[in-house]
This record gives C-alpha cells, sequence and structure tokens, in this order.
C-alpha cells in the first residue's frame, strides 16, 4: 500500500522552508558531477530546473518535444507574475501573497507549500532582473506593477503583453549558457514515452527521436517531469496544440499518484469559438479586466449592436453581483458567472456564447494612448483574429479550458510516490488547490526550478543509495520493449478515423460533462461513454506512415491515447468530490445564491489516485489538508 | 472560398523534393492558414495518402515553431505577423498558393515544410546570456533601469526566434536574429560586463554556421512577425567594431 507522507516540516510556517533547508542532506560539491540527472519539459520550471541543476554541477540531460527549448508553452503566458515585493507600498506581504493564494485556491491547497511559494517569489522576481529580463519599469526606473485577479494588491510584474515569453527567455539563455559549458545535453525534438523504474525508484526515461524514429533509454540517477498541463484533454483550450499528459500519464501507470484530476481552470477572457475547423482557442490576458468592463445585454435576445445599447439596458453582471471584486473577480468564479448569463439566453456574439469586454469608459477615463500603451497587442491580436476593432467595439470573450491544478501529486521536497520522481511546475499539484490565481503559474514554475527543486533533490541523492544501472538491465530492457510495442500497436490497427477526428469528440464530451459545471448524472453519463470511445480507438484508428521517419499523426495517436484514459479519471475524481471548489462545480452542491459550495468536514483532503492496471478501478488515497494559519471560510468575493 | 495550393513535399533530409498541387474546397476565412492546412491533413489521411508536415505548437503568434514560406513571402502577405496569425480572409475565391518551407542553407529540411533551425540554438550559446548564475542576485530594484532603455530592449527582446528574418534575407543572413538578442542584452546595464564579448562571440558563431552576411537590403525587417528595426542591425555592428578594436 502506497503511503502519502507530505514531509512538511514541523515548526511555525514561516519558519518551516529556512528549518528544512537546513535540515536536508547535501551532495558535497565535488561529488555532484557523478550524478546525472533527466530533466523533461523545457518551460519555466523545467528550464529553470535544468540551468540551476547544471550550475549547482550536475549533470543534466534535458528533452523537449519542441525544435528548440524556447518554444515550450510557458512561452505564451502573457499578464505576469506575482511577488510579495510590496513595491507599492499597498500593504501587501507573504503572508498576504500567501493567504490569497490558499483562498483563491478555495482551501484545497497544502499550506506550508503555498507559504514557502509566496517566501521565493521575492527571489524569482531578483533572479529575472539579474538576467536580463526586461520588465516595465516606471519612468524613475524602478519595477512598475499591476493588479490581477483574486488580490487587491498590485504585485504582478510584467513585460508588455509577453511576461512568460520574456521569463522563459530569461531560463533558456541560462540553460544555453550551461548547454555551451557542457553542463546540459539538450535533446530537442525528442519526446518521452515511458518511465524506467528499476527497484522501486525512478532511474531513467524511454524517449522517441521525433526526426528518426528511433526509441532509447536513458538512465539517470533522478529524474524531474516538468511536462506541464493536460488541458488539451479537452481539446480545445488555451494550451499549445503539442502540449500533452503523456510523460505524466506514464508515469502514473509506472506507480506515481496522480491528484486531484477534476480540478482544472477555465479562463474567463478567452476568444470564443468561430466554427467547426478550430484548432485552439486564444486567451485574452487576463490584465485586460484590470480596465475592460464585463456586460450582456439586461433582455435575452437582444439583436442590437453594443454601441446601440444603452447603458440602462446592460448588465454589468460581474460588478452586480461581486461589488467590492467586480471585473477582477478569480477566474472560476467569472467564468462560470459568464457561462450563467449565456445559459440565461443573453450571451453575444454568433451562437450565444460570449460576453462583452468593455473599454469604452476605460478610453474615455484615460484616453485611447493609454489604453494602447497597457494592450496595444493584446487588441492588435484580437483584431487580427476576430476582424473587429476593439477600440471601436467591445472584445466578445468566453471562458475556455486554461490550466489544470491537478497533477502527479508530490510532497515538500516536489518528490513523488516514485522515489526519484520530482515533478515541477503545472505538472505537479501542490500550490494553487481548486482554483489558481493569475499570475502564479509563473511564480510557481520558477519557485519549482530555480529554488526548490535543485535543493531537494540533493536531499534525495545523498540519502538514497543508488547501484548502478546499465541499458541491458531487465527493467530497462522491458520498458523499452513497452514503448515499441505501443508504437506498433498505433501503426497496425489499421482503421478508419483519425486521431483527431477522436480527441475532438473526447473533447466535446469532457466540455460537456467535467467542464464548468458538474453533475453525478452528466458524469455518469462520459463515465460510461468514454470507455466505449477508447474501445472504437483501439479498434478504428488509422496512424498514416510509419514508425522510423518523423511521423506528427503517430505523435499524436500515442497522446490522444493517454488523454482517453486520463478522461475517466478526472470524470471519476469529480464524481466522487461531492462538493464544488474553485474550478470544480458540482450542481448538486451550491449556495442559494449560486456560488460554489464546499464540504470541509469530508472534502479537506487531497484526493490521489494510484494506478489500478488495465482491469481494475484506481485506488484512492487521501492527504487530509490542515488550516492552520488562514481559516477555513466560505470564499467571498462580494 | 475554394484554393488551389501547390505544397513543397519532401520525404525526408536525404531525399529531393517537389510541389505537388492540392485542391481545397470549403475554406472558411475565419480560418487561420493552418487551421487550413489541418483541414487538409485531414482530408489527405482519410484518402490514404500522407498528411503534410508543418511545425507549429502554441498557434498565436509567439512560440516561433511555425513558419512557411507563402507565395515566396515569409510568413505570408500579412505584416507583422507569423503564420498561425495569419487568417484566410486575405485571400480570394479562386487564388493559388505556393508553400514552401524556409529556405535557407543554414535550415536543412527536415521534412516537407519543417526544417532544422538549431543553428539559430547555438548562436544564443555562443554568449547570448547575462552570466550569472541561480541565487545571489541583488534586490531587483537595486538596478534601476531608465523606462526607455527597457522598452527598447524590449522591443529586440520581443525575437520569437522562428527565423523568417534568415528565410527572408536574400544572403540568408542571420543577422536581424543575432542583432536582436546582442541589443537586448545589451540596452540594459545587468548586460553591460558582458557587451563586447558578447557581440564578438556571438557574431562569430553566426558566421561559423552557413548563414551569409548582411548587406542591408532590409527583408528581414518586413518579414519580422514582431516587425524588430534593422536599426538593431547597425547597433551591432557598432558594438562588434568596437570590440574587435578593444579586445
Amino acid at each position: 500500500m502506497t503511503e502519502l507522507r507530505s514531509r512538511v516540516p514541523a515548526g511555525p510556517i514561516d519558519r518551516k522552508w529556512d528549518r528544512h533547508r537546513f535540515e536536508i542532506k547535501l551532495v558535497n560539491p565535488a561529488n555532484k558531477r557523478r550524478y546525472t540527472i533527466i530533466v523533461v519539459g523545457t518551460g519555466l520550471a523545467g528550464g529553470s530546473a535544468a540551468a540551476s541543476l547544471s550550475e549547482l554541477g550536475y549533470k543534466v540531460k534535458a528533452f523537449c518535444f519542441q525544435d528548440s527549448p524556447r518554444r515550450a508553452h510557458s512561452i505564451a503566458a502573457q499578464g505576469g507574475i506575482n511577488a510579495a515585493k510590496n513595491y507599492k507600498n499597498d500593504g501587501d506581504s507573504i503572508w498576504r501573497l500567501f493567504y490569497d493564494t490558499v483562498k483563491g485556491g478555495d482551501f484545497r491547497a497544502r499550506e506550508a507549500n503555498v507559504y514557502r511559494l509566496a517566501q521565493v517569489s521575492v527571489n524569482i522576481i531578483d533572479q529575472c532582473v539579474a538576467q536580463g529580463v526586461p520588465f516595465a519599469r516606471e519612468y524613475g526606473g524602478l519595477l512598475d506593477n499591476r493588479s490581477f485577479g483574486g488580490a487587491q494588491v498590485s504585485r504582478t510584474f510584467y513585460a508588455r503583453g509577453q511576461t512568460g515569453q520574456q521569463l522563459l527567455l530569461g531560463c533558456y539563455q541560462a540553460m544555453e549558457k550551461e548547454i555551451a559549458r557542457g553542463g546540459i545535453a539538450m535533446y530537442p525534438r525528442t519526446e518521452m514515452l515511458d518511465l524506467i523504474v528499476v527497484d522501486g525508484r525512478a532511474r531513467g526515461i524511454v524517449t522517441r527521436d521525433m526526426v528518426t524514429g528511433k526509441i532509447e533509454p536513458h538512465l539517470a540517477d533522478a529524474v524531474v517531469l516538468a511536462t506541464g498541463g493536460y488541458g488539451n484533454v479537452f481539446y480545445l483550450s488555451t494550451n499549445a496544440k503539442g502540449s500533452n499528459a503523456t510523460a505524466i500519464w506514464r508515469a502514473y501507470k509506472r506507480g506515481a499518484l496522480f491528484a486531484n484530476p477534476c480540478f482544472t481552470q477555465i479562463h474567463p477572457t478567452c476568444i470564443p469559438v468561430s466554427g467547426d475547423y478550430q484548432s485552439k482557442l486564444t486567451l485574452m490576458s487576463e490584465s485586460l479586466r484590470n480596465d475592460g468592463r464585463v456586460w450582456v445585454p439586461k433582455k435575452a435576445g437582444d439583436q442590437r449592436a453594443p454601441n446601440d445599447i444603452a447603458e440602462s439596458d446592460r448588465d454589468y453582471f460581474l460588478e452586480r453581483k461581486y461589488p467590492s471584486f467586480g471585473n477582477l473577480s478569480p477566474r472560476d468564479i467569472a467564468s462560470r458567472a459568464a457561462k450563467e448569463v449565456c445559459d440565461d439566453g443573453r450571451g453575444v456574439g454568433p451562437g450565444g456564447y460570449g460576453v462583452f469586454l468593455d473599454f469604452r469608459d476605460a478610453i474615455k477615463r484615460l484616453g485611447r494612448q493609454a489604453i494602447e500603451e497597457r494592450y496595444g497587442n493584446l487588441f492588435e491580436m484580437y483584431q487580427r483574429i476576430t476582424d473587429e476593432n476593439p477600440y471601436e467595439v467591445p472584445m466578445r470573450i468566453y471562458p475556455a479550458v486554461h490550466y489544470t491544478m491537478g497533477g502527479l501529486w508530490v510532497d515538500y521536497n516536489l518528490m513523488s510516490t516514485i522515489p526519484g520522481l520530482h515533478v515541477a511546475g503545472e505538472a505537479n499539484f501542490s500550490d494553487h488547490g481548486a482554483n489558481r490565481l493569475g499570475a502564479s503559474a509563473l511564480m510557481q514554475g520558477l519557485a519549482d526550478g530555480y529554488f526548490i527543486v535543485p535543493l531537494t533533490i540533493g536531499d534525495y541523492l545523498a540519502t538514497a543509495s543508488l547501484v548502478t544501472v546499465r541499458s541491458d538491465h531487465p527493467d530497462v530492457v522491458a520498458t523499452v520493449k513497452a514503448v515499441e510495442d505501443g508504437t506498433r500497436r498505433l501503426l497496425s490497427i489499421g482503421g478508419k478515423r483519425t486521431s483527431q477526428a477522436f480527441h475532438r469528440e473526447l473533447g466535446k464530451l469532457m466540455w460537456e460533462h467535467c467542464g464548468m459545471a458538474r453533475s453525478a448524472e452528466g458524469l455518469q453519463t462520459a463515465l460510461s461513454r468514454i470507455p466505449e470511445l477508447r474501445d472504437e480507438f483501439w479498434h478504428d484508428l488509422h496512424v498514416p506512415g510509419s514508425g522510423a521517419e518523423l511521423n506528427q499523426s503517430l505523435e499524436h495517436a500515442g497522446r490522444v491515447a493517454d488523454f482517453m484514459e486520463l478522461a475517466e479519471l478526472m470524470c471519476l475524481d469529480a464524481l466522487h468530490r461531492e462538493e464544488s471548489c474553485g474550478g470544480h462545480f458540482r450542481l448538486e452542491h451550491q449556495t442559494p445564491d449560486g456560488e460554489a459550495l464546499r464540504h470541509d468536514d469530508q472534502f479537506a483532503y487531497v484526493a490521489a489516485w494510484q494506478y489500478g492496471g488495465a482491469q481494475s478501478a484506481p485506488v484512492l488515497h487521501k492527504e487530509p489538508l490542515a488550516f492552520e494559519n488562514v481559516a477555513l471560510s466560505q470564499r467571498s468575493y462580494k | 472560398m475554394r484554393l488551389t495550393l501547390h505544397v513543397w513535399r519532401q520525404p525526408s533530409a536525404e531525399t529531393t523534393g517537389r510541389f505537388v498541387r492540392y485542391e481545397a474546397t470549403d475554406v472558411s476565412p475565419d480560418m487561420s492558414f493552418l487551421e487550413m492546412l489541418d483541414v487538409l491533413n485531414e482530408e489527405l489521411t482519410g484518402r490514404g495518402e500522407l498528411p503534410i508536415a508543418f511545425d507549429h505548437d502554441c498557434r498565436e503568434g509567439i512560440c516561433g515553431s511555425c513558419g512557411l514560406m507563402i507565395d515566396g513571402v515569409a510568413h505570408g502577405p500579412s505584416r507583422g505577423t507569423a503564420t498561425c496569425q495569419l487568417h484566410m480572409r486575405l485571400f480570394s475565391d479562386g487564388d493559388e498558393i505556393w508553400v514552401e518551407p524556409w529556405r535557407s542553407s543554414a535550415f536543412p529540411v527536415v521534412k516537407d515544410l519543417v526544417v532544422n533551425r538549431s543553428a539559430l540554438d547555438r548562436i544564443v550559446a555562443a554568449g547570448g546570456y547575462i552570466g550569472v548564475q541561480t541565487g545571489g542576485a541583488p534586490d531587483a530594484n537595486a538596478i534601476p533601469v531608465p523606462k526607455d532603455s527597457a522598452e527598447r530592449s524590449m522591443d529586440a527582446a520581443a525575437c520569437i526566434g522562428c527565423g523568417a528574418c534568415v528565410a527572408a534575407c536574400p544572403n540568408g543572413s542571420a543577422s536581424l536574429f543575432t542583432a536582436a538578442k546582442i541589443s537586448h542584452l545589451g540596452l540594459l546595464p545587468q548586460g553591460q560586463p558582458e557587451r563586447y564579448r558578447r557581440a564578438l562571440q556571438m557574431v562569430a558563431q553566426m558566421d561559423l554556421e552557413s548563414f551569409g552576411g548582411c548587406s542591408l537590403f532590409g527583408e528581414c525587417q518586413a518579414a519580422c512577425p514582431k516587425e524588430i528595426s534593422i536599426d538593431f542591425i547597425a547597433r551591432m555592428n557598432r558594438d562588434y567594431l568596437k570590440a574587435s578594436m578593444t579586445t
């Protein structure tokens, strides 16, 4: 029986990380070069971890499926990164960032991890500035900040609308520095297809070279997965097309527990769907809600052009329902409110699934130039996609899948239930509970990669006694064979439907039944349909081409096969969690005025699922969550 | 809309390629160029043919994965646009469109429209960074950066590394790419200690790869999806010259 030990250090919360840093074992500098560490994924978490581990002296092998480590999807984050610097003198503190994050996560995150995140947030900004990240500045030369959803202080650092890009380029450049020095061996266009576990410890990965098709093992003393989230299970999401769950899913099937899989975040400000050919959804940064006002017509079916609708006929529903946070309400709340008004028949645009985000008043108040400076590139992007000018006509937005709070279960050291397998960034479950606040994903990715994993992995290496594993070890050979067989199987079905078609169908099913609002009935429907769909997939899939070449259809088919299994676990988790919290909204559990109703007496725990094998149901383990520093309360943004 | 496409098909780096003609029927003006190719690929797969391989990922113009020569223009007819953000409303019913991979000897074709751009990574590895290690950085506000410098630095840092500048250049030069990184870091106080060393090393690496020289045609600036200015090339040349004379 796998035992969940969170390894949270004792003592007051503000001393835990210091104490832990002193108590954990270190690896002697001269010995570090004897250890090889594999890092999969080169986004903010993986890139920063790979660079930092190499700087410490470890031998690092880094892998990404893109053609360059600079292209990981962290690059698309627009709005900013939070840090408790209190540069604005507006009452921010580490404690407040901690408090906001625990509350914003609807009390389903581990307090100690969140506190540490808030603590190291300040070091991240220092580090990034030193690397040359061109953050926005004030005229005096000091750093500028903006506000973001779920917070009443201005603590978000940004680089125009390209904060993720600039932070990732910082990591990428640090990686290239280490690549040039010989500390990192970089494997681009290489996909991890399985985890090698020997004597219960993670000892390597099996990869497929996406250009030659070569499948081979890479061995190491520890493995870090920083492979991002699984939002693409919904087919349409704001994730990059290549983002996938394969690495964490294969690790799950090798024994790592998967925590809170149903906690997905639907982002309120995305460009609505325009047609069946739609391949992805584009996010418009949440920072737009700083100056834009969200509204729909008061009357259902009002077909007038937005600028012809009088003030008295408009419903600024976020300002009406949540007067103190208004348009800056947290993402889950804003998304659900938009769905409600659209279900009410008051949605706008083709299909009726959209709400207005209007800058008329802000332009009047601040002038067009100020708005252009703040959001110019976002407005341009919007116009390019929709052919509408947001300076003149309000934007149309609708929620879309954006982030997954769930992920592999990790302890305080960010190690999974497989010793030696560490998980960083969006791929783990640890810091955001049931809902992530804006500008916190970049913070977590970099906290994990720059400051936490490089230290905690040393504790593992210093205390584990690792035997030498060679590529002819039976467990290595068997894992390689499993991957080869899996690839052959996908290619040999000889059916009629493409993996795209299956992916779309799965996505629709998930959006309908495991999306913004969930019910036992809908989840049961999904749970009976998913195995059927999976069966059809394995009987009627058509993958063109061979395995010994660049074959994008094969890559995609393998990812969809994993999404087909993960989808079922998500629905199972959503069904078992008989409460509403954060992004998980169960229709059966709401307050009389339609807000999420938690049941802390029964569900204040992390649901960590253990793979039960191909024929048996997964086993649920619970890590109880104690709230000793932030009192459990019903979230209120009114 | 109905379109006729001539797409470059090349099975692998070792084989020769050729243009193949396809009819794209039922193209919606709201589709992106890549969505149009997605639909075509589904059709090809359905007919038992091999789909067209092309690089793409974020599909919002920031990852720099995608890049096609469309009618001989890098990223197609729209200024300041990556291929993934190009919408079909810019084309007309009945148009004939030629689609090719980036053309440069420094970017060998991997398959169909996919090329190998690792030379750009090697230019960055040659010095496109500030050599600080994790930890030990001073407080972020200890280094004031004039707003104008930060903005100018950001103009250069906006480069997405797609390689359009190389593909568009008659010489196949990577000067705009290299200059953008040298300028991004060289415009900030943090980047000063390594400024001249960086310029020397990155330019040397650029010359080692199979890129051509810059003769200031300016095609790179016109093709750049982030509209990065060739003024940065002048800046790079100044830094390089100064470095060559002082070190």
